[in-house]
């Protein structure tokens, strides 16, 4: 049973990974690559890591990909449907093709250092205690890069303007707002493309 | 389901995502890649934490990390993107040549 959702979940977030690289359409690759996380989330499940499950969807599903398809939105997803692909890419499979074929023969001539058939599950209060109390200093540290990410989304998304010295600093680092505290012109550019 | 399933598994996701992150064009894409990626690395993390026999939170404790770390970066990044977009029209990757904004 454990192994038909494996392979339920496993062909799911492959091929949604598999959209993500391949699909033209750019917010197609938004929503394969939702439910690729969502495949990696039942993976997790499968896994006892309910935890982890949880905040991939909230952070992943919820945050990450309504901010991509902000950004797609912002940047006028359409102009890139003809031609998504670079030059490089037989190159390009052909690297992933051979760093796939090393990882698996690491992996299959290490799979008997590695035998254990069993899962095991983490208590939540195991898993806590570690994040608070051995890994606590690294946690803190994480805050403060989220912060600083924070602050540097909102001064480079707002550098580079220079008529607008007089609006409110409390926007957050989604560019969502951004064209209506523009100039005029642009102002009016932009409503006039309706975003 | 033993952990050499999970271990392919993410390979192949990681395999996927490089794939993107070297043939894609739009910066967009090319960052949907690179959250495969981070998401292949952190199935290996949970993987080999709970098949290990220790019974310790490490592998999970790492891929909370993760996830943080590429929340604050997707943030970043995007804001850049938003940037380019407004100083030179466009996010094809091949056309950003120079450094200065």
């Amino acid at each position: 049973m454990g192994l038909i959702l494996f392979y339920a979940a496993a062909t799911l977030t492959l091929f949604a990974s598999f959209g993500v690289v391949a699909t033209r359409n750019i917010v197609h690759a938004a929503l394969f690559l939702l439910a690729a996380l969502a495949g990696v989330a039942g993976l997790f499940v499968l896994l006892y890591a309910e935890f982890l499950a949880l905040v991939q969807l909230l952070i992943y599903g919820g945050a990450i990909i309504i901010v991509i398809l902000f950004a797609l939105m912002l940047t006028r997803s359409g102009e890139y449907e003809g031609e998504t692909e670079t030059r490089r890419r037989p190159f390009a499979a052909v690297a992933a093709a051979l760093l796939f074929g090393l990882m698996t023969a690491v992996f299959v001539a290490d799979a008997e250092q590695f035998n254990t058939n069993t899962r095991q599950a983490i208590p939540f209060r195991t898993l806590a205690e570690d994040l608070f109390a051995a890994w606590a200093v690294p946690f803190e540290i994480a805050s403060l890069v989220l912060l600083v990410a924070l602050i540097g989304a909102v001064v480079i998304g707002r550098a580079g303007r220079e008529e607008d010295e007089t609006l409110p600093e409390d926007d957050g680092p989604d560019d969502a707002q951004e064209p209506v505290r523009r100039g005029s012109r642009r102002r009016a550019e932009r409503r006039r493309r309706g975003v | 389901m033993t952990l050499l399933h999970f271990q392919l598994l993410s390979a192949a996701i990681f395999c996927i995502g490089l794939y993107g992150v070297l043939a894609r064009r739009s910066a967009v894409l090319v960052l949907m890649s690179i959250e495969l990626m981070l998401n292949a690395v952190n199935l290996q993390l949970v993987a080999f934490g709970a098949f290990s026999g220790f019974g310790t939170s490490t592998g999970q404790v790492i891929a909370v990390f993760v996830i943080t770390i590429a929340a604050a970066e997707v943030g970043l990044a995007l804001a850049i993107v938003m940037r380019l977009f407004r100083s030179r029209g466009g996010v094809n990757l091949d056309e950003i040549d120079v450094m200065r904004g």
